[in-house]
C-alpha cells in the first residue's frame, strides 16, 4: 500500500493516478493514522512555509519522521523534496531535516526565466535504484523557483542544468526526493514512479 | 537544457472541442479528452483548454473534462476561460488541472492574481494577455479581444509578474488567425521586460514562424491551434525542424 500525503498543498490527483497505473494500491493520508503502508509519497506545490505549517497543523511532520525511522520508503516531489531539507530562502520555518542543506532562489543574475518551468534533462550522477532503466539525459517536467543545495554531496543521484547545475534527484537510504514532477513527466516520469513503488 | 515547449490549444464550448481535429472515428469528434490524448501521444509538451462556453451553467462541464483528462494524460495541462474567483481556481486544480489561466478577471480584479499565487503557488497561475498594436506600443484587450482597456501591454506584463503570475500567455490580436506569423516585436518586447516565461500565441502558419518567435522573440513556448487541428503541421514535424535548427526540444 502506497500512502499519499495530502496536506492541502496542490494537486494529488495525478500522483494517485500514476500509482494506479503501476497496479499498486494507494491511500490518501490527511492525518496521522495507524495504517499498513510500505511507501509514502509527499507531493507538493506552493510556498515552503505554507507547506510546513499545514503539515505541523495536522501532525503530519511527526508522522513522516516516525515512518522514516521505521524504514518506510518516502518520495518527496518538488516542494515535497525541498521540505526534506533544513530550511529555505523562501520562508522562516524549519524543514523536516532529513537532509542537510537548504533551498535557494534562482538568482536574477542568471538572466533566465524564473520559475524554471518546463521540460529539462537529468544527468545521472549515481545509478540509484530510483533511476533504474532511465536513460541518461531523459526529460522531466519542472516548475519551481527554488532549488535544493545538499550539504551531503554523496546523496545526489541526478543533476539538472539551468544556468548552473543543481541537485534534481537526491537519495539517502529510504528517503528519496525529486525536484521535477514525475507524475507529469510522461513515460520517463511514470518509470520513476514504478521504480519507487517497487523499492524493497 | 530547458526545452522550448510546443503547446496545442483546444477551444472548448459546452463540453465539446470546436474546430478540432478531424478524427476518422466520429465517436471521438469533439471529445476534448481524446484530443488531449492524441496531442500528448504526438509529443505535445503541455495542453491548454480554453473554455469559451457562454454561460456559467455550461461552463460546469469543464470540471468533468479536467478530471477525465488528468486520468488520460501525464503531461501538464492548463485551463482558461471564465475563471473569476479563488473558488473557481480551487475547483479546477482539485479536479486535476496543473495551471489555470486568467485574462479578463486579471484586469478587472488584479488582486485575484496575488491571492491565487499566494494560495496555490505562482507556478500554476498563468495570466493571458491579449494585445493589439497601436501607434506606439500595444494595448491590452479583454473579453475575448473585444473590449479595449487603457493598459499598455508591457506595463501590464510587468505588473502581473509583480503580483505573482508564474507565466504569461501572450496573444497578438492582430496576428491571431492570420497564419502569417507571430508578432515577434511584441513577444520580444514582453520577454525582455519580465523574468517569467512567455508563451507566444497567435499567427503561427509555418515552421519558420515558430523558429522566429523562439529565436528572435525569445518565447519560452509556442501555442498553436488550427495549424495542428487542420494538420497543416504535426508536432513531430515541428519538433524535428526546431531541433535541426539548434533549438532544445524534448523528443
Amino acid at each position: 500500500m502506497i500512502g499519499i500525503i495530502n496536506y492541502g498543498a496542490g494537486n494529488i490527483f495525478s500522483v494517485i493516478n500514476s500509482i494506479k497505473k503501476t497496479g499498486k494500491k494507494s491511500k490518501v493520508i490527511s492525518k496521522p493514522e495507524n495504517i499498513n503502508i510500505t511507501h509514502i509519497i509527499l507531493p507538493g506545490v506552493g510556498a515552503f512555509d505554507d507547506g510546513i505549517k499545514k503539515m505541523k497543523e495536522t501532525g503530519m511532520d511527526e508522522f513522516l519522521k516516525e515512518q522514516v525511522k521505521k524504514g518506510k520508503y518516502i518520495l518527496g516531489i518538488c516542494l515535497g523534496l525541498q521540505m526534506f531539507f533544513e530550511k529555505s530562502q523562501e520562508g522562516l520555518l524549519n524543514g523536516l531535516c532529513f537532509f542537510k542543506g537548504e533551498n535557494l532562489k534562482f538568482s536574477d543574475t542568471l538572466k533566465l526565466p524564473i520559475p524554471h518551468m518546463g521540460w529539462n534533462t537529468v544527468f545521472i550522477k549515481k545509478r540509484a535504484d530510483i533511476l533504474k532503466d532511465i536513460p541518461e539525459k531523459s526529460f522531466f517536467y519542472f516548475a519551481h523557483s527554488y532549488y535544493p543545495v545538499s550539504v551531503e554531496k554523496n546523496i545526489i543521484s541526478g543533476i539538472t542544468e539551468y544556468g548552473f547545475e543543481f541537485a534534481s534527484v537526491v537519495e539517502k537510504d529510504n528517503i528519496i526526493g525529486v525536484q521535477f514532477h514525475p507524475e507529469k513527466s510522461s513515460d520517463s516520469g511514470q518509470k520513476i514512479i514504478e521504480n519507487f513503488v517497487n523499492l524493497k | 537544457m530547458l526545452a522550448k515547449r510546443i503547446i496545442p490549444c483546444l477551444d472548448v464550448k459546452d463540453g465539446k472541442v470546436v474546430k478540432g481535429i478531424h478524427f476518422e472515428n466520429l465517436r471521438n469528434a469533439g471529445d476534448p479528452v481524446k484530443h488531449a490524448e492524441f496531442y500528448s501521444s504526438q509529443g505535445a509538451d503541455e495542453i491548454v483548454f480554453l473554455d469559451i462556453s457562454a454561460t456559467v451553467e455550461k461552463r460546469k462541464t469543464i470540471i468533468d473534462i479536467v478530471k477525465k483528462t488528468a486520468q488520460a494524460i501525464s503531461i501538464p495541462f492548463t485551463v482558461g476561460g471564465g475563471i473569476k474567483s479563488i473558488e473557481d481556481i480551487n475547483n479546477l486544480l482539485e479536479s486535476g488541472a496543473d495551471k489555470i489561466s486568467i485574462n479578463t478577471t486579471a484586469v478587472k480584479n488584479s488582486s485575484l492574481i496575488y491571492h491565487a499565487a499566494k494560495k496555490f503557488g505562482s507556478q500554476c497561475i498563468v495570466v493571458a494577455i491579449d494585445a493589439k498594436k497601436i501607434y506606439e506600443g500595444w494595448q491590452v484587450y479583454i473579453e475575448s479581444g473585444k473590449t479595449p482597456t487603457e493598459l499598455d501591454a508591457v506595463q501590464w506584463a510587468r505588473q502581473v509578474e509583480s503580483f505573482g503570475a508564474g507565466e504569461i500567455l501572450l496573444t497578438s490580436i492582430d496576428a491571431d488567425g492570420t497564419q502569417k506569423g507571430y508578432d515577434i516585436a511584441l513577444t520580444k518586447k514582453i520577454s525582455e521586460n519580465v523574468r517569467i516565461p512567455v508563451i507566444a500565441s497567435g499567427g503561427a502558419g509555418s515552421l519558420e514562424h515558430l523558429l522566429d518567435v523562439i529565436v528572435q522573440g525569445n518565447a519560452s513556448a509556442v501555442l498553436m491551434a488550427s495549424l495542428l487541428h487542420f494538420k497543416i503541421l504535426t508536432i513531430p514535424r515541428i519538433k524535428k525542424y526546431l531541433q535541426q535548427n539548434g533549438i532544445c526540444i524534448r523528443i
